[in-house]
């Protein structure tokens, strides 16, 4: 029988599955939330011994979560599919290859990105290069400021924020989206993000300051006090 | 510093990244510049709120095919 040994040193079974035996794609295995965060290590240490359900179970922990990165990239939900899908795949065939010197998450999520840029430089051959030199300094002036009140995100439901966020993200154009979303939402750092996508560090840090001002400035026109949806 | 300085720098401030006097000399510049103050905030916020966004979940549809995909996978492996 399969075992998983958790963080309180205890062998328990694991749920039976074998890559054999595998479960129906509409009920999806699910392991008992008893399993903590903290046991990524030892999920990872038993899919690189072959153990399919352990893998599963990273795949159940992530995939929302890679999927929002490759739609944020890519704002193409078949790419987006696609990326999560190959990256998934990518990830458990070359998991003998993790060295585990980073957590499992931040190597995903490289996976997923380079997947995801693969797409988007396919789809938009002219309209996106992380060569190309970006512009000066005198558009970065914000203008017209108005305060936002006290806060604006307490002000929209959980689904008009998400609505918001994907409408302004939407808009920046893909070579400073991509460095705020592995930046800002992944929470990549500034090294980790420049690797990623084969940039400098002083190029990075220069799109993610424009990124920055331009959502602000995309948001404003939401948060602006008085307004509320 | 300037206006101009506050905005280069708005992100090493937002980071801890700036060195103990530019970090002074930049908070010295948001005590009297109303403006600056607005944008050094709102950039915070705007970070934060895609910082603590929840992801939504996954279609139906993706995740069936998803996990069908990753069934083959799996099995390829034992055979």
């Amino acid at each position: 029988m399969l075992c998983v040994t958790l963080m309180d040193g205890k062998a328990r079974p694991w749920p039976v599955i074998g890559p054999i035996q595998l479960l129906s794609a509409t009920n999806p295995h699910q392991l008992p939330s008893s399993i903590a965060k903290e046991d990524e290590h030892l999920l990872v240490a038993a899919a690189k011994r072959g153990d399919g359900a352990a893998f599963e179970e990273l795949v159940n922990r992530y995939e929302r979560k890679i999927f929002r990165l490759t739609m944020n990239i890519t704002r193409n939900r078949e790419d987006a599919e696609d990326a999560m899908q190959d990256a998934f795949l990518k990830s458990y065939s070359h998991l003998k290859d993790f060295q585990e010197d980073s957590r499992f998450y931040t190597w995903l999520v490289r996976i997923a990105a380079n997947e995801a840029l693969m797409r988007l430089r396919k789809r938009r051959p002219n309209q996106f290069s992380l060569d190309e030199p970006i512009e000066g300094d005198e558009d970065l002036m914000p203008r017209e400021l108005q305060d936002w009140g006290p806060s604006p995100e307490q002000r929209f439901a959980q689904t008009e924020m998400h609505e918001i966020l994907s409408d302004v993200i939407d808009k920046l154009e893909p070579d400073f989206r991509v460095v705020f979303v592995l930046r800002d939402i992944e929470e990549l750092s500034t090294e980790e993000t420049a690797k990623t996508l084969g940039i400098s560090v002083p190029a990075v840090k220069s799109r993610l300051l424009r990124a920055r001002l331009k959502l602000r400035q995309k948001l404003d026109r939401y948060f602006r006090q008085g307004r509320t949806n | 510093m300037n206006c101009k300085g506050v905005i280069r720098e708005i992100s090493n401030y937002i980071d801890g990244a700036l060195e103990p006097a530019e970090k002074q000399e930049l908070e010295g510049h948001l005590e009297h510049c109303e403006d600056c103050k607005i944008v050094v905030d709102q950039t915070k916020l705007t970070v934060d709120v895609f910082c603590d966004s929840e992801p939504v979940e996954l279609p139906g549809d993706v995740r069936i095919r998803l996990h069908e995909a990753l069934r083959r996978k799996l099995s390829e492996k034992t055979q």
